[in-house]
């Protein structure tokens, strides 16, 4: 019974979580959160803060935790919250894998015609800006300090935003490792 | 197969090193999928961008099962899709397992003190590394620092200047271009 609850809440969300991770965060709250009580709103507010400082898609992250925590919370031994886990993230990936496709598969049969090809070549300047915007959009307080409240860490900031973007850019560093040395620099610079 | 060995293993690589969602994943992606293994162009490359943002759910699977789709079909989609997943599932289930007091890793908040701003310069640098593939000239650079300024300061989803995109170049290829009714799309 959980197991198929959990199933379509995810499949659900997984077809209408447009607009990438931090959109879907509402949306997965307010199934997983107010309507089926599977976390409490301190759980989700950890999840969310977790997914923020370990790799991968916050939608992932989250479909993870809340389907172990489901299952254990009805009552169910850690091995079976371990399954939870899977259906969950497999059934919030599922919509959009078969859609994914689909849409390819309709799309190779005009690869080559022309108005395909007119609308990827008008889509592409506006992908650059789409990416502009996602960077302009991090670079809040959260993410580099302010002057106002931490000066120090500020600096540091905006030395190791500068860094990476010159090393990754001009020097062809491997985004990677300038991933690896920031988190070094942040581990001997503020613990 | 090989080829759906070496993508499972590139996305397994990508997937432990994206942290900030998926943009950040973009120049990473970049430098394995077309500088590395050179299995796309980098036309191709952006086209992926533009339609996984197009489709819901989770911007990086969608990128990694398309590429993998252009690559070696649903084979290759089902195991670049899985590679991505898999490290953060792994790294996720076990915290759910075996920690608790999670919030308490002041070590963790220190080093991603110092990776957050990188992660933001790691999706800057595509913007300008993309510029010319994009085919951004003095006649369509107004182009992307429109989208940038609807989505930044109006706070318009991507998805509908997606949407808007697509409905006006093929209304203008219809309209303009096109006056042979045989071949519909």
């Amino acid at each position: 019974m959980i197991f198929l609850q959990l199933f379509y809440v995810f499949f659900i969300i997984g077809l209408f979580g447009f607009g990438g991770g931090y959109a879907m965060i509402s949306m997965i709250q307010g199934e997983v959160v107010t309507h089926y009580h599977w976390l409490t709103t301190q759980e989700f507010t950890d999840i969310v803060a977790v997914s923020q400082m370990t790799p991968g898609p916050i939608g992932i992250n989250t479909a993870t935790f809340a389907g172990y925590r489901a299952v254990v919370n009805a009552g169910y031994p850690p091995m079976m919250g371990a399954m939870g886990s899977a259906l969950a993230t497999f059934a919030e990936v599922l919509p959009q894998f078969l859609l994914m496709i689909i849409v390819l598969r309709m799309l190779m049969k005009y690869w080559e015609h022309p108005v395909k090809k007119m609308i990827f070549s008008a889509l592409r300047p506006t992908i650059v800006g789409l990416i502009a915007a996602a960077s302009l959009l991090l670079m809040t307080p959260e993410n580099f300090s302010s002057m106002a409240v931490s000066p120090w860490q500020f600096c540091i900031s905006i030395f190791l935003f500068s860094a990476t973007f010159i090393g990754i850019f001009c020097f062809n560093v491997s985004p990677i490792r300038m991933i690896c040395l920031c988190g070094v620099a942040g581990f001997l610079l503020y613990y | 197969m090989g080829i759906c060995i070496e993508g499972f293993r590139t996305c397994f690589k990508i997937g432990l090193f994206t942290l900030g969602g998926g943009y950040a994943m973009i120049p990473i992606m970049q430098r394995e999928v077309v500088d590395r293994h050179k299995w796309l162009s980098e036309e191709d490359f952006l086209d992926i961008i533009s339609l996984s943002q197009a489709l819901p759910g989770v911007f990086a699977v969608n990128m990694s099962a398309y590429i993998g789709y252009r690559l070696k079909g649903v084979l290759g989609a089902i195991l670049f899709a899985l590679g991505t997943v898999l490290p953060s599932f792994i790294i996720i289930l076990l915290i759910a397992l075996c920690f608790h007091n999670y919030s308490q890793w002041h070590w963790l908040e220190a080093i991603f003190k110092g990776v957050r701003p990188a992660v933001v310069a790691l999706i800057a640098v595509p913007c300008v590394r993309m510029w010319k593939t994009a085919g951004i000239k003095l006649t369509t650079v107004w182009v992307p620092v429109l989208t940038a300024l609807l989505i930044w300061l109006v706070g318009i989803s991507p998805v509908w200047i997606i949407v808007a995109v697509v409905v006006g170049a093929y209304l203008y290829g219809r309209v303009l271009k096109m006056e042979d009714k045989e071949d519909g799309l």
